[in-house]
């Protein structure tokens, strides 16, 4: 979910900035730095260097306002000293990290502390919680920290305790907690922090699979609510796929691509992504729109049954899917309503479109989710965008090859139209959902930038009877 | 040193290491006497009123003191025989005594720790002073404990204030010990969530590192206390009183009667404060906060 966050009156495309960063451990960072940056792969260009360790190499992102950017990675790929970059807890050897557009190289330590305080807070892996003190103590760490009277740490305290669901255990100590709920304190300090920014590092690794989920839904929905920008770290693959609107695979110290989770998914950059993710659930992390086709036969409500009828007889099918003002989706008609509005003469085919013969969904759908409709749905299930426009239909014979090709290994079937097909689609269909109009839900951009373009073809645009006969 | 000649002789020249220690010393008898006197009339002035108080009270309200202190943190099991064995050596002769060492333990032990924990925070944000203190630490606890006593008298000459700084030295290696281990000991994710949420290094200390600390601190207390206990009665031996002079007397007219009777009194005085020491370490929340997350984990 990708708002256009406008602070102090300019807008900021990027809340953090990351550019060309390296992080060295050991005695000749700069040299080391030096030979990775002529190119050569991490072990060749540390070979003379004893005890050195590439943490992070040549590391470039922008995260912005609002998302959920993943950072997914083996153990000891740099994922933990990317995230600590973030915050100044670590200083890069080389290159920048931009916060709101500052800088964090050029602060002195006590503005980098203040920083922390305003901008950015961090949930730890094993909750890091003091364990002397009361869950309402914990939560209101930072504001104790920064200074607060009493009275209005804990205000804040106890609302951000409501916010993760722990009313009423603000008196108890961790001790007394479940892991799931102390990670629910982190998560709670870190909210009362009131920061626009959340680090999470592996923040659910400690958690059993059942309570994991329970408290990424509740990620989910807090940060649906409160639109933080949330830079979370995972060594889980589903969890990345859930969580994140961007995910960034790291591989040995480098980020080896940045995408959705279906970009990842349908175009891994190379082996190793591929390997990475062969084992997911694909069809929880795919969507309608990525399995969709384009519908045969659309016409507008007010293009009659003439049309429709030319219509079904040119592409041979049954059916027909009509459309109505702004391009909404308003359901089918078939041979035999068509035949029936004829006869009446009539010059529209309103009072003939039929909505229980099909089944729509959203173009965000999991296609998981899809067979229950395709198996109800008397035509091919009717795809919508967010505005209720027809974006695709999908054949069940489609949704079973889908399905054959996401299980099987590396058989992509749509994977031929690049996604710059959309600059070529020029702006004279205005009415058309556009890719950014799909992509402000969160949807994967390059899918539907595909489908976008294939929409903007003639058998999606709904034939206009009136004006060829006008 | 020794007349034999030793197998070197001629082949290295032969250091005049005693020489030169002669001569610091009195070098620094001569200019640093106004801050040594300071330093005595200090000390002086710290032992001299416990040690009238102690050896002022009657008998059975120090011991009723300790026992209600006993209850109060062990249970009433220890309480009992803190009484009886504290009863014990109140109907012994040295009860004094007893009393007079006890208070030089409390200074020393007290001073001891003022230098010991800061320099034990000091030396756990620091490593290069932490490998500085390191060998240091070493050769302080490897020494024989009457080596601490020499330089003592001859700044300070015989009697309490030698005893009481030969002690504060000799017992302050496991206070800055068990301060660093406890310190270094705290989880790094605490520290760092500290550093996270923008709190200042001293913060960290304050409100992170020195609670969780403490159990382990008090470890190193309990220690510097048993440390000063041996060394007080070592010092008998430059005539600080108390039992060490008892015990010393005994030792060098073969009383055996009174040496033992010195020696039950010191045992008593050891157990009843090391149990006690022991116990308040433990009473702190962020011990008994951890003692519930180890046992859970
Ligand atoms: N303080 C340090 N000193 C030396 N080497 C370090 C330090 N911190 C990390 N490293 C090394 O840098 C590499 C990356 O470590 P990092 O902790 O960032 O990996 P990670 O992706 O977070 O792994 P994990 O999933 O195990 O947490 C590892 O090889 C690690 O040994
Ligand atoms: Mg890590």
């Amino acid at each position: 979910m990708y708002l256009p966050a406008v602070f102090a009156g300019k807008a900021i495309v990027s809340a953090i900035a990351v550019k060309s960063l390296y992080k060295i451990f050991g005695s000749r960072p700069a040299e080391a730095v030096r030979r990775l940056k002529g190119g050569a792969p991490r072990a060749e260009a540390l070979a003379g260097l004893p005890a050195t360790t590439a943490a992070v190499i040549d590391a470039s992102l922008e995260v912005r306002p609002g998302e959920i950017f993943v950072v997914m990675g083996l153990s000891g790929s740099g994922k933990s000293t990317l995230i600590r970059m973030l915050n100044g807890l670590l200083r890069p050897t080389s290159g920048s990290v931009e916060v709101d557009g500052v800088d964090l190289g050029t602060l002195k330590p006590a503005a980098l502390r203040r920083l922390r305080r305003e901008k950015i807070s961090m949930v730890f892996q094993h909750f890091a919680l003091l364990p002397h003190r009361t869950v309402l103590e914990n939560a209101g760490y930072a504001l104790e920290i920064a200074g607060l009277p009493r009275a209005e740490r804990r205000e804040r305290a106890m609302e951000a305790i409501r916010m993760v669901g722990l009313d009423g255990w603000e008196d108890k100590l961790p001790q007394d907690l479940s892991g799931g709920m102390r990670q629910r304190v982190g998560l709670a300090r870190a909210l009362a922090a009131g920061t626009d920014i959340l680090l999470m590092d592996e923040a659910f690794s400690a958690l059993d699979p059942l309570i994991r989920r329970e408290i990424q839904d509740q990620l989910l929905e807090l940060q649906a609510e409160l639109g933080k920008t949330i830079v979370f770290i995972t060594h889980d693959l589903n969890e990345a796929m859930r969580l994140g609107d961007r995910i960034a695979v790291m591989r040995d110290g480098r980020i080896v691509q940045i995408g959705t989770a279906e970009e990842i998914l349908t175009d891994p950059a190379n082996d190793y992504v591929e390997r990475f993710v062969a084992d997911v659930d694909r069809t929880r992390i795919l969507t309608a729109s990525s399995v969709m086709e384009k519908p045969h036969s659309v016409v507008d409500v007010n293009a009659g049954p003439r049309v429709a009828a030319r219509a079904l007889r040119e592409t041979q099918t049954s059916v027909v899917y009509v459309t109505g003002g702004q391009q909404r989706f308003l359901g089918t008609v078939t041979e035999d309503e068509v035949s029936r509005a004829l006869r009446a003469g009539r010059q529209s085919l309103d009072g003939h479109v039929r909505t229980d013969h099909v089944r729509t969904v959203r173009h965000d759908t999991a296609v998981a989710d899809l067979f229950g409709e395709c198996a109800e749905s008397v035509h091919p299930v009717a795809v919508l965008d967010d505005r209720d426009r027809l974006a695709g239909v999908i054949p069940r014979i489609t949704l079973l090859s889908a399905l054959g090709s996401l299980t099987g290994e590396t058989d992509r079937p749509d994977d031929d139209a690049p996604p710059s097909l959309v600059d070529e689609a020029g702006p004279d269909l205005p009415a058309a959902p556009s890719a950014m109009d799909l992509g402000v839900a969160g949807a994967p951009m390059a899918d539907l930038a595909r489908v976008t373009t294939e929409v903007r073809g003639e058998p999606v645009a709904p034939t206009r009877e009136k004006e060829e006969t006008a | 040193m020794s007349t034999t000649a030793a197998p070197l002789d001629g082949v290295l020249p032969r250091l005049p290491l005693g020489e030169w220690t002669e001569r610091a010393v009195e070098w620094a008898t001569s200019t640093l006497g106004p801050a040594f006197d300071g330093i005595a009339t200090v000390v002086d002035t710290l032992v001299e009123p416990l040690n009238n108080l102690l050896t002022g009270a009657p008998a059975v309200v120090v011991v009723l003191v300790f026992a209600a202190l006993g209850l109060w943190l062990r249970g009433w099991k220890f309480a009992l025989g803190a009484a009886v064995g504290l009863g014990l050596v109140a109907g012994m002769p040295y009860w004094a005594e007893t009393m007079s060492t006890l208070a030089q333990v409390l200074v020393a032990s007290a001073l001891s720790l003022l230098l010991a924990v800061p320099l034990g925070v000091f030396v756990a944000e620091n490593r290069r002073a932490s490998q500085l203190a390191r060998p240091v630490l070493d050769l302080m606890q490897t020494l024989p404990a009457f080596v601490y006593l020499i330089p003592a008298i001859f700044f300070f000459g015989i009697g309490t204030v030698p005893g009481v700084l030969a002690t504060v030295v000799f017992s302050m290696p496991p206070g800055v010990r068990l301060t660093e281990l406890g310190l270094r000991q705290v989880d790094r994710e605490l520290v760092q969530a500290g550093e996270a949420f923008g709190a200042s290094p001293w913060k960290i200390l304050l409100r992170t590192k020195l609670p969780l600390a403490l159990p382990t601190i008090m470890t190193g207390v309990n220690q510097v206390i048993m440390l000063a206990l041996s060394m007080v009665v070592i010092a008998g031996m430059v005539g600080a009183g108390g039992l060490g002079d008892v015990i010393m007397f005994a030792l060098a007219q073969v009383e055996v009667g009174s040496g033992f009777e010195g020696g039950i009194a010191v045992v008593v005085l050891a157990v009843v404060l090391d149990r006690l020491t022991d116990s308040i370490g433990g009473r702190f929340p962020a011990a008994r906060a951890q003692r519930a997350m180890q046992q859970q984990s």
